[in-house]
C-alpha cells in the first residue's frame, strides 16, 4: 500500500509481478482456479487513493463475481458465471482493490485439505509433497508463494485458520454475522463466515475493515458499527487475562506444542498474564459440528438440480454425496430428536463454556491444528479428515466467536500454527493481541 | 442406517458398490459422532443461531443495479434443460 501511494511501483506493476508468480509457479502449486484476464487493464485505471487501490487480491472460488467464473471446486457448477456479485467481492472492488483470479478449494468447500477439490489439489509452497489444508487452501497457498498481496478465504470451522496454518500465513476469522454471506455459496449457513488470509496481521484487520459490517441482503449481519480495526492496532494494548485450556493442549502433537508454549511465554513477556484453564472437551465439538454442518449441508445443496445452475446431482463427488446422505440422515424422520436435537443442545453448552470463560479471561489460546501439514493423500477416502484436523477450531466456530490464526515457528520446514480466540465481536482485540505478538517475535 | 433410503429421500443416485461403502463410512462417522451422548442435556434449549438477532426484514425491492440483465437473446428468457419426459 505504501509502495503504492510513494510510486516505487504502480498498480499495473504489482499486477504484473503477481501475474508473473502464478505463470512460472502455480502450474505446480495449483493455488488458482480462474485467473481474471482483465486484471492487467483493471489495474491500468486502478484509483490509488482508495483503501485497497490497485491492490491485487485473490478470491475463493465460492464468492460469486460476475464476470469470473465460479464453481465452488465442484464439477456441478464447471462454467457457471454468476448473475449477480458477492456482498464482500462488490465491497472489495469498490474499495479499489484488483480481484486477481479465484482461488481453489475443497469442493463446496467440503474438507480441509483441498484435497477435495474436483479440479485437482493445491500444494503447499513450503513442500509440494504436503497438503496446503483448507478448505480455503488455494488463498493460503496463494499468499504464501507471493501470488497475491491478500486473499479473501471462508470459514464454517478451520477453513481459513486451518490452512492459514499450514501454509504459515495469518488467517483471521471474524465473529458470525461481522461479514456478509450474501454471495457466498453456501455450506453450513449458521457458521459460515469470511474472512481474510494475508502476510501481516495488519492487513487483515485493514480486509477486515473494509469487508465488515451491517448488509442488508444477509439478514444475519450484525448491526453493531463496525470498529476501524485498522487503527487500533496502533492504540496501546493493555495487559490482558488470557486461558490457555489444557484440553486443547492435550490434543496437540508434542513438537508443536512446545513451539506453542514458546509463544505463550512471549505473550507473557509482552505483560499479559496466562492461567491454564479448563474447557469442555473438543471432541464434543467434532461430534455436535459434524451433525449441524452435514444438516445445513444437505439443505443448502437441495438447490443443485441442475435447472437452476450448472449440472444434474449426479456430478457430486464422494465427499459431497456422504455430507449430503448424513445431513439428509440426521434431519430425518425418526432420527431427528436423536442427532439434530441433541447436536443444537451440546452447541449450548459449549457456547455457555465459552461464556463463563470470557468472565475470566479477556481471549483464549487457540491454535488452528495440532500439527504441521500433512502429506498428500492424507485426506483420501477418511470421511472424517477434515474434523479431526479442525478439532480445535471447531468449538470456537460453532460458537460464532472471532479467531486468529498466525505461524509461530516451523518443523523440518513446514509451518506450525499459534492462535487466539475472543468473544463475538471482539475483532479489535483479537487483532491488537495478534499484532503485538508478531510485532514483538 | 439404510443407505438406498436415504439416497433416495437425499435426489442422490448411487452407483454399484457404492451403497456397501458409504454405509462402512457412516458408521465410522456415526461411531465418532455418538460422542455427544456422554454430556447431560437435561433442561438445556437447542441454539438454532448464534446471532441473536429476531425478525429481521427488509423491503422486498429488487435492486436491479446487482443484477446482470437477462440475455437478449430467447426474448428474455433463460433456458435451461427439460426436466419433463415425453412420456
Amino acid at each position: 500500500m505504501t509502495g503504492l501511494k510513494k510510486k516505487e511501483f504502480s498498480s499495473p506493476e504489482l499486477v504484473q509481478a503477481c501475474l508473473n508468480e502464478i505463470e512460472k509457479e502455480d502450474s505446480k502449486i495449483h493455488a488458482f482456479l480462474h485467473i481474471n484476464p482483465n486484471a492487467l487493464s483493471q489495474a491500468q485505471k486502478a484509483d490509488i487513493n482508495l483503501p485497497l487501490g490497485g491492490i491485487p487480491i485473490a478470491v475463493k472460488d465460492n464468492f460469486l463475481t460476475m464476470g469470473l467464473p465460479t464453481t465452488a471446486a465442484s464439477k456441478v457448477l464447471q462454467g457457471y458465471l454468476p448473475h449477480y456479485e458477492s456482498t464482500v467481492t462488490r465491497t472489495l472492488k469498490s474499495a479499489g482493490a484488483i480481484i486477481i483470479g479465484k482461488t481453489n478449494m475443497d469442493a463446496w468447500a467440503h474438507g480441509s485439505s483441498t484435497e477435495t477439490s474436483d479440479y485437482g489439489p493445491t500444494l503447499n509452497p513450503h513442500n509440494t509433497d504436503y497438503l496446503p489444508g483448507g478448505s480455503s487452501g488455494g488463498s493460503a497457498a496463494a499468499v504464501a508463494a507471493h501470488m497475491c498481496i491478500a486473499a479473501i478465504g471462508s470459514e464454517t470451522a478451520g477453513s481459513i485458520r486451518l490452512p492459514a496454518a499450514w501454509c504459515g500465513v495469518v488467517g483471521f476469522k471474524p465473529s458470525y454475522g461481522r461479514v456478509s454471506r450474501y454471495g457466498v455459496i453456501a455450506m453450513a449457513s449458521s457458521t459460515d463466515s469470511p474472512g481474510p488470509l494475508t502476510k501481516s496481521v495488519a492487513d487483515s484487520a485493514l480486509l477486515t475493515q473494509i469487508i465488515a459490517g451491517h448488509d442488508p441482503y444477509d439478514a444475519t449481519t450484525s448491526p453493531l458499527p463496525t470498529p476501524d480495526y485498522h487503527r487500533h492496532l496502533q492504540q496501546p494494548l493493555k495487559h490482558l487475562k488470557i486461558g490457555l485450556p489444557k484440553e486443547y493442549l492435550e490434543v496437540m502433537q508434542p513438537q508443536s506444542r512446545d513451539l506453542v508454549l514458546q509463544a505463550v511465554k512471549k505473550m507473557a513477556s509482552l505483560g499479559h498474564t496466562i492461567e491454564e484453564t479448563s474447557l469442555i472437551h473438543p471432541k464434543y465439538s467434532i461430534g455436535v459440528y459434524t451433525i449441524i454442518q452435514r444438516s445445513e449441508v444437505s439443505s443448502n445443496l437441495a438447490r443443485y438440480d441442475g435447472i437452476r445452475y450448472g449440472l444434474d446431482r449426479s456430478h457430486f463427488s464422494d465427499e459431497a454425496k456422504r455430507r449430503i446422505m448424513l445431513g439428509t440422515y440426521a434431519l430425518s424422520s425418526g432420527y431427528y430428536d436423536q442427532y439434530y436435537t441433541r447436536a443444537q443442545k451440546v452447541r449450548t453448552l459449549i457456547i455457555q463454556d465459552f461464556h463463563s470463560s470470557f468472565q475470566k479471561y479477556d481471549l483464549l489460546i487457540d491454535p488452528a491444528s495440532p500439527g504441521p501439514a500433512l502429506k498428500l493423500g492424507a485426506a483420501a477416502n477418511d470421511p472424517m479428515f477434515g474434523e479431526m484436523q479442525d478439532i480445535l477450531v471447531e468449538p470456537s466456530s460453532i460458537a460464532g466467536l472471532t479467531g486468529i490464526s498466525l505461524s509461530c515457528g516451523q518443523i523440518n520446514g513446514l509451518p506450525v500454527s499459534f492462535g487466539l480466540i475472543g468473544p463475538q465481536f471482539s475483532e479489535s482485540l483479537v487483532l491488537q493481541a495478534a499484532h503485538a505478538y508478531e510485532s514483538a517475535i | 442406517m439404510d443407505v438406498a433410503h436415504v439416497a433416495k429421500l437425499a435426489n442422490l443416485t448411487l452407483k454399484k458398490g457404492e451403497e456397501k461403502k458409504f454405509q462402512e463410512q457412516f458408521e465410522e462417522t456415526l461411531k465418532t459422532v455418538n460422542v455427544i451422548n456422554e454430556l447431560d442435556t437435561s433442561g438445556v434449549k437447542p441454539t438454532c443461531q448464534v446471532t441473536g438477532l429476531v425478525n429481521i426484514t427488509r423491503e422486498d425491492v429488487i435492486d436491479q443495479s446487482r443484477l446482470l440483465p437477462p440475455p437478449s437473446a430467447n426474448g428474455g428468457y433463460y433456458i435451461v434443460p427439460s426436466i419433463l419426459s415425453a412420456q
